[in-house]
């Protein structure tokens, strides 16, 4: 299957993701239905791994599945839960569903999700693991030993445009791009001018941006990404304006329209978080095209 | 040094249940000064048990547990007590406790929770910097362990859950990266994050490890 992200990303195109999260048990149906409800208004769909270290099915049998219905995948994959024969081995397998595109992550905490007794691994990090990538797609495993045929992944990092102090996180960017991260899928982004300064910062790397949008319900929602999410902040001025809103669940979807069009002229593309509101996609997709 | 706590005692009754007396060894090293099993914890421990309907037969605090063949000699030296007891309740490192139960054909009793290698940050504050991970990045990171000091372990700069400059793990602590890129940036040297670290060898990790120095 030609990959539709990269083949826009190439021809400086307009992308536009969305996310799906494996189910907590064997039925795919839900999950299936989600993302064919959303795959007529994104290029491409990220499949989760063990969100916020909860346990979930493996992004590689449900990414494998999306590509069965012509869906486009982003697989996750978290450095959290494999060690390094483990991470190669599903890359394999991977390859062999016909997953192209793959975001390497290092992976949230364990102690944030519900198994808090379990050991994280982080044999490797999203650097190495990018690296890895990488070798395998020139033929060989990490170790530089050939495989029986080269994979042709598209690789991708995530980037987080407003943590603060930014200048601690920018040289593991540069070591991302260095080592074979084609796209940056950022963490939710609310300040365009903050956006516009990321952007500028990483233009040498030729990495194509796509920023996080994060379609928010309620303050409430917001106040509990604030506290329990790690790597997110909502701005107060957000809170307040989904506080004051008379309907703060469509102000919400105002607030994601506006920033995904502004991201129309600063990035390559957006990402959207609909936090479980898949419904509201194609509104803030609608925001884009008009 | 060996960060240990002593384990709740009901944990301790329960591995004394079956038996009544009991001989207690403390260590004089680590153990003394993280309060876990010295002279005086081990006093105390011989109160709480006699309370509790056991019979002490005797106490000794040894000079660094983790010395065997010291150990098996100051058990020696105590030998009727250490006979008459059905159990060696050790308050020392998961080391020390192995030493005696090498010494000796007891019951062993482990008293605590080795935790970490800690630093001593002041008395009674202790913090680890170092996990023996057998392969030193120290001249790498500006002499702040990201393998132990990370709560992730990561190799190549932080993880995108910093905020603020505080560790996404606990945030009441700084993010080891943040530590790292300022003590760079103060030595003019922050290019050095530029180079990709390679992957850990975890060869150095497997156990049970052992060093025999040449003679």
């Amino acid at each position: 299957m030609p990959s539709q992200l990269v083949r826009k990303l190439a021809a400086n195109e307009f992308v536009i993701t969305a996310e799906i999260a494996p189910p907590r048990g064997g039925d795919t149906s839900g999950m299936l239905k989600a993302a064919a409800f959303l795959a007529p208004f994104v290029d491409a769909i990220n499949v989760t791994d063990n969100q916020g270290a909860n346990m979930r099915m493996t992004p590689l049998v449900a990414s494998g599945l999306l590509v069965r219905e012509g869906i486009e995948p982003i697989m996750q994959l978290t450095c959290r839960d494999r060690n390094r024969l483990a991470l190669q081995s599903d890359l394999l397998g991977a390859a062999a569903l016909g997953i192209h595109n793959i975001l390497a992550l290092s992976g949230d905490d364990i102690g944030c999700g519900d198994h808090r007794q379990g050991r994280a691994v982080f044999d490797l990090d999203s650097v190495l693991l990018l690296q890895t990538i990488t070798a395998m797609n020139n033929g060989l495993d990490m170790n530089g030993a050939p495989l029986s045929g080269a994979t042709s992944f598209f690789a991708g990092a995530a980037a987080a445009p407003e943590v603060e102090p930014f200048a601690v996180t920018r040289p593991k960017l540069s070591k991302k791009a260095a080592a074979g991260a084609r796209f940056f899928q950022t963490q939710a982004v609310f300040s365009p001018e903050r956006l516009a300064f990321f952007c500028e910062s990483v233009q040498p790397l030729d990495v194509k941006v796509i920023a996080g949008i994060l379609v928010l319900k309620s303050a409430r929602m917001a106040e509990f990404i604030n506290r329990a999410i790690p790597g997110l902040k909502v701005p107060q001025t957000i809170v307040e304006r989904l506080k004051s809103a008379v309907d703060p669940a469509a102000e919400g979807v105002r607030i994601a329209s506006e920033m995904a069009v502004q991201c129309r002229s600063l990035c390559a593309g957006i990402h959207i978080m609909a936090m479980g509101r898949d419904e509201v996609v194609p509104q803030v997709v609608a925001a884009i095209h008009n | 040094m060996i960060v240990s706590t002593q384990k709740p005692l009901e944990q301790i009754m329960t591995a004394l249940e079956g038996g009544k007396r009991v001989f207690i060894i403390g260590c004089a090293k680590c153990a003394t000064v993280c309060k876990a099993g010295g002279e005086e914890e081990v006093f105390r421990m011989q109160d709480a048990l006699t309370a509790a309907g056991k019979e002490v037969t005797g106490t000794i605090v040894i000079d660094e547990t983790c010395h065997m063949l010291r150990t098996g000699r100051d058990l020696r030296s105590r030998r009727e007590q250490v006979d008459e007891a059905d159990f060696l309740l050790v308050l020392s490192c998961g080391a020390g406790i192995q030493s005696v139960a090498e010494a000796s054909e007891k019951k062993v009793v482990a008293g605590t929770d080795s935790k970490f290698l800690g630093n001593i940050r002041r008395f009674g504050q202790f913090e680890q910097r170092c996990s023996l991970c057998g392969d030193c990045r120290l001249n790498d990171s500006g002499g702040v362990c990201p393998v132990t000091v990370c709560a992730k372990g990561l190799l190549n700069g932080p993880c995108g859950g910093m905020e603020d400059g505080a560790c996404e793990v606990d945030q009441n602590s700084r993010c080891a990266w943040v530590t790292i890129y300022e003590r760079l940036e103060r030595q003019q040297r922050v290019e050095r994050l530029d180079e990709i670290t390679p992957a850990r060898d975890f060869a150095h990790k497997r156990h049970p490890n052992s060093l025999v120095l040449e003679k």
